[in-house]
């Protein structure tokens, strides 16, 4: 046994613990505080199989923004579950193990974890993702290259789903600038959090930076420059209150900052077109072509992803902070 | 079949608590949670799919032979940012709900619709 398996088995082996805890758990904050430590886990497992670009969105997304709006809902409606009624079980229990037992059977066929020869690796699309890209595009980040060139489109209409989520929130829970409301978030009179998350807060906003333009080289992008951006955002909102954050981000600005991202992504996709090539087809952005035109093209999608994504987790935050509890 | 799929079993047992969630409870916010519980065994999956032992992370450099497949990695790297946005309008609707109707247990909100109806019959 290698110490990957020995690791890989045990943060596995923690994650479905910690998951039957949270199913058999009737208090929801305890529920919520232990879905971020899954979360940890689920990112630590992510860089233990190489996906270094999606443990750093997991870290950015399950532990900060998702538990501070699981918390900030308990806190408006009821934390206590109910307790679940006998005849439910059954039904449940049926389901589960009559899926698990197809899929456990199903997966007799599954390539053997990690092997060079799977499907997955001997596929032709592996050769250019990994090699052509270099000379197609020139960068080193495979993640980013397929993310924001070879796959665009794709990409694209991922955003729309997110701009399309974060309206509907909007929607929901009503626009972020009404009168006056009780603060339920804020924790002002702590001195050491005031003056540690002043402290950080810059840091955070120039790693969001960082992570956002260095995507090409190492891990990082557009998706997770925006989640680090929202969660300092959130740290500011939760420490100031929600009044103050407001001041430094108006709800009027945050509001056009969401389909700004957006239109950025589908406006590129015009020009392209008009210079002559099919959409997103970034060659044509420079007359020489080649990697420099890919790094434009690149660069602009990332930043039009991190506009949009950044905007939208903030205002979502927003909205449900500035929920009044209706008790 | 070999030893190494333990791997898949845990992901499907961990993709199972999540399910059993989900069908079971009749709390609203809890049904979110086994849904997130759900979502992340998923997004593992794809993510195991794409590993090649003794793989590095698909940054190329001059110093590494074997890397690990991007694309998988392209997917749920998206996925995640979808998942907290679709869970975000989850939780708006649950607390919308609880807004209207007091509770947002499954049981209690039928109850006082049933009662509702007969209210107006």
């Amino acid at each position: 046994m290698t110490t990957f398996t020995v690791i890989n088995f045990t943060l596995l082996t923690i994650l479905t613990v910690t998951a039957l805890v949270i199913a058999r758990l009737r208090a929801l904050y305890e529920a919520a505080m232990l879905t971020a430590l899954s979360s940890l886990v689920t990112a630590s497992l992510f860089v233990l199989m190489d996906a270094v670009d999606v443990a750093f969105t997991e870290a950015a997304v399950g532990v900060g923004i998702s538990t501070v709006l699981l918390l900030g809902v308990l806190a408006l409606t009821r934390s206590r579950e109910a307790v679940t009624p006998r005849h439910r079980h059954l039904p449940a229990i049926a389901v589960t193990a009559l899926t698990g037992g197809l899929l456990v059977y199903a997966a007799q066929d599954l390539p053997a974890f990690g092997s060079a020869d799977s499907p997955v690796q001997r596929h032709p699309v592996t050769e250019v993702y990994l090699h052509q890209s270099q000379k197609e595009i020139g960068v080193p980040n495979t993640v980013t290259a397929v993310l924001a060139s070879y796959r665009a489109l794709d990409t694209l209409g991922e955003l729309v789903v997110v701009f399309a989520a974060g309206t509907a929130v909007l929607l929901l829970l009503g626009p972020l600038t009404h009168g006056k409301r009780r603060q339920n978030l804020d924790l002002m009179e702590y001195k050491v959090l005031r003056v540690v998350s002043s402290l950080l807060m810059p840091f955070v906003l120039v790693f969001a930076l960082y992570v956002l333009f260095h995507g090409d080289f190492g891990p990082g992008g557009g998706f997770q420059a925006g989640v680090i951006f929202a969660t300092g955002f959130v740290l500011h909102g939760l420490v100031f209150g929600l009044d103050k954050s407001q001041r430094v981000l108006p709800p009027a600005a945050l509001g056009s900052l969401v389909p700004l991202g957006l239109g950025l992504f589908v406006g590129l996709g015009v020009v392209t077109m008009l210079l002559g090539g099919s959409f997103l087809d970034y060659g044509t952005l420079l007359p020489t072509g080649g990697p420099a035109a890919q790094h434009l093209g690149i660069l602009t999608v990332e930043v039009a992803i991190g506009i949009t994504v950044a905007a939208v987790m903030t205002s979502i935050f927003f909205a449900f902070a500035g929920r009044r509890p209706t008790r | 079949m070999s030893g190494t799929h333990y791997v898949y079993w845990l992901l499907f047992a961990l993709m199972m608590i999540g399910l059993y969630v989900v069908i079971s409870h009749g709390n609203l916010l809890k049904k979110m949670i086994g849904l997130t519980l759900f979502q992340v065994s998923v997004f593992l999956f794809f993510i195991s799919l794409g590993k090649v032992e003794d793989g590095s992370a698909p940054i190329i450099s001059p110093e590494v032979e074997t890397y690990s497949h991007p694309l998988p990695q392209v997917l749920i790297l998206t996925a995640i940012v979808v998942g907290v946005a679709t869970l975000a309008v989850g939780l708006a609707l649950a607390v919308r709900i609880f807004e209207a109707y007091g509770t947002v247990e499954e049981q209690d909100m039928q109850e006082r619709d049933e009662d509702r109806h007969g209210a107006a019959s």
